[in-house]
């Protein structure tokens, strides 16, 4: 499933890919899962626009926001990690 | 002739002129991509980019494409297409083929459902023409305070068009509206990359698409539309925010029931009776939010940004737009002494209710000094713009009277 999404995600915005891919989070425990599970819907920038404001609480919500209300296919464990990467890398 | 206006320097013209070093230029960058008032996030990521058929604009992200308008562009009456703003919710955005391209005007309540191709659109119905300004909800909501999650637009999430097209009144009379009709949804031909994404749907009251001025457009500006602003064919909703004028038409269904759509409900909202607004869309109110309508009442300076400088005696002119839901703008008041005192600005020519009003305003810098600069707008029923911004959660109208401070040495 998440392969077919990441899949039609490249090939929807394959005008973007050469810029799109010059963006690079910070460094930190669970990059590689944020960078695998966001990128399949949006470039990774949303992180760095939304940043840094928002507490635990507030990146729980938009996790949160992503998989219930857009239909994110992440699980619960990686839900977790990413909520810990983005609160300690782009929290406030 | 010297022109003393010529001595007024912003932080862009110290960069143009090259000689100031480093940190003018640096500073200069900054103020080209959005005010100080940012999150620091999205002043490290924003960048100036173009899109195909684009010059560089304010890139916020790059997939979906979400790209500002720098705000020196807003100096001219009009937007050009090249320059105007790009806001996208969802990533799957097809390139339309004008040549199939087909309208259906559909739903339970009209008689005679029908489709259209985009020749029957221009041929068989009355074109008009409408200036009128496009801005999206979200503009400047990157300066809320505390700042809130979304798109962190500066000032420039807007954009002033000649729009031609057909009105939606005219096409929906083809398809015989029913008296039961409750509200008119819109779809366009972009989605999410997943299914499970909400697809991009909104609606609006049937008197507001009855209204003369809401259009589908096929031209701004003279030209066929952008692709990024919605190509072949979009709704223009003159007075109201921009997520109501869905790009990429594709389909019109008039119902006897409220839409329910994520994008109706809970995106979209403001608290009830908090901003001082006319429009009510009262199919799709409860008892704490009702969907944002109209623009609130506003102004923005063009000419100006934080670092400006003149010099004693120097004429300082300060120039801007302003505009409102489409009752019109009855006069923008200018201090230069912080709020103190104010004066009346020169309105430039009327281009009409919905199109954004442009002014200029001249004083004398007669000491040494910081010069600060507010302006602010009034409409026709009344309503001004605000000191202090009306939080809410989204960041929706804002319209806080600006402060730019002018270095007097």
């Amino acid at each position: 499933m998440r392969n077919i999404l990441l899949v039609l995600a490249l090939t929807a915005g394959h005008a973007f890919a050469a810029d799109e891919s010059g963006i690079r989070l910070k460094d930190g425990p669970g990059r590689e899962i944020v960078e695998g599970n966001c990128v399949m819907c949006h470039s990774l920038d949303y992180i760095q626009m939304n940043s840094p404001f928002l507490d635990r609480k507030g990146w729980e919500a938009e996790v949160n926001k992503m998989i219930k209300t857009m239909g994110a296919p992440i699980g619960e464990e990686d839900a977790r990690r990413i909520v810990d990467y983005l609160a300690s890398r782009y929290g406030k | 002739m010297r022109d003393r206006r010529g001595f007024l320097r912003t932080a862009g013209g110290l960069a143009l002129a090259g000689a100031s070093g480093m940190l003018a230029a640096r500073y200069a960058l900054a103020g080209e991509l959005g005010p100080a008032g940012l999150p620091q996030g999205t002043l490290e990521s924003s960048r100036l980019e173009s899109l195909p058929g684009k010059v560089p604009l304010i890139k916020k992200s790059w997939r979906p494409p979400n790209f500002e308008t720098p705000v020196r562009y807003f100096e001219q009456a009009f937007t050009p297409n090249d320059a105007f703003f790009v806001r996208y919710h969802l990533s799957n955005i097809p390139r339309v083929d004008a040549a199939s391209w087909r309208l259906a005007i559909a739903g339970d309540a009209v008689e005679r459902p029908f489709e259209l191709t985009l020749e029957q659109l221009k041929r068989e119905f009355e074109i008009v023409e409408l200036p009128a300004v496009c801005q999206c909800s979200g503009n400047r909501r990157g300066l809320s305070d505390p700042h809130v999650p979304g798109v962190e637009w500066g000032y420039g999430a807007m954009g002033n068009a000649l729009w031609r097209g057909v009105r939606l009144k005219d096409v929906l009379a083809r398809a015989r509206v029913r008296k039961e009709a409750l509200e008119v949804v819109f779809d366009g031909a972009d989605s999410g990359v997943n299914t499970a994404t909400p697809d991009f749907r909104k609606s609006i009251p049937v008197w507001k698409a009855l209204e003369e001025s809401t259009l589908l457009a096929f031209e701004m500006n003279a030209q066929p539309l952008p692709h990024w602003n919605g190509y072949p064919v979009r709704l223009v909703v003159a007075g109201w925010t921009a997520t109501y004028w869905m790009k990429h038409l594709a389909a019109v269904t008039v119902q006897t029931q409220p839409l329910k759509s994520f994008w109706m409900n809970p995106a979209y909202r403001i608290p009830k009776g908090k901003f001082p607004l006319v429009d009510r869309f009262t199919t799709q109110e409860n008892e704490t939010s009702t969907p944002i309508t109209e623009m609130v009442v506003n102004s923005l300076i063009t000419n100006l940004d934080r670092g400006a400088t003149a010099r004693v005696n120097d004429t300082v002119e300060v120039r801007g737009i302003a505009w409102d839901g489409g009752y019109g703008i009855a006069w923008v008041e200018v201090s230069h002494d912080g709020g103190e005192t104010w004066r009346s600005a020169e309105l430039d020519r009327d281009l009409g209710r919905y199109a954004w009003r442009q002014w200029r305003y001249r004083f004398q810098a007669q000491m040494p000094g910081t010069y600060t600069v507010m302006a602010r707008a009034s409409n026709r029923v009344g309503a001004t713009q605000s000191f202090d911004l009306i939080f809410n959660p989204a960041g929706y109208h804002n319209n806080v009277v600006q402060r730019i401070d002018v270095t007097v040495s």
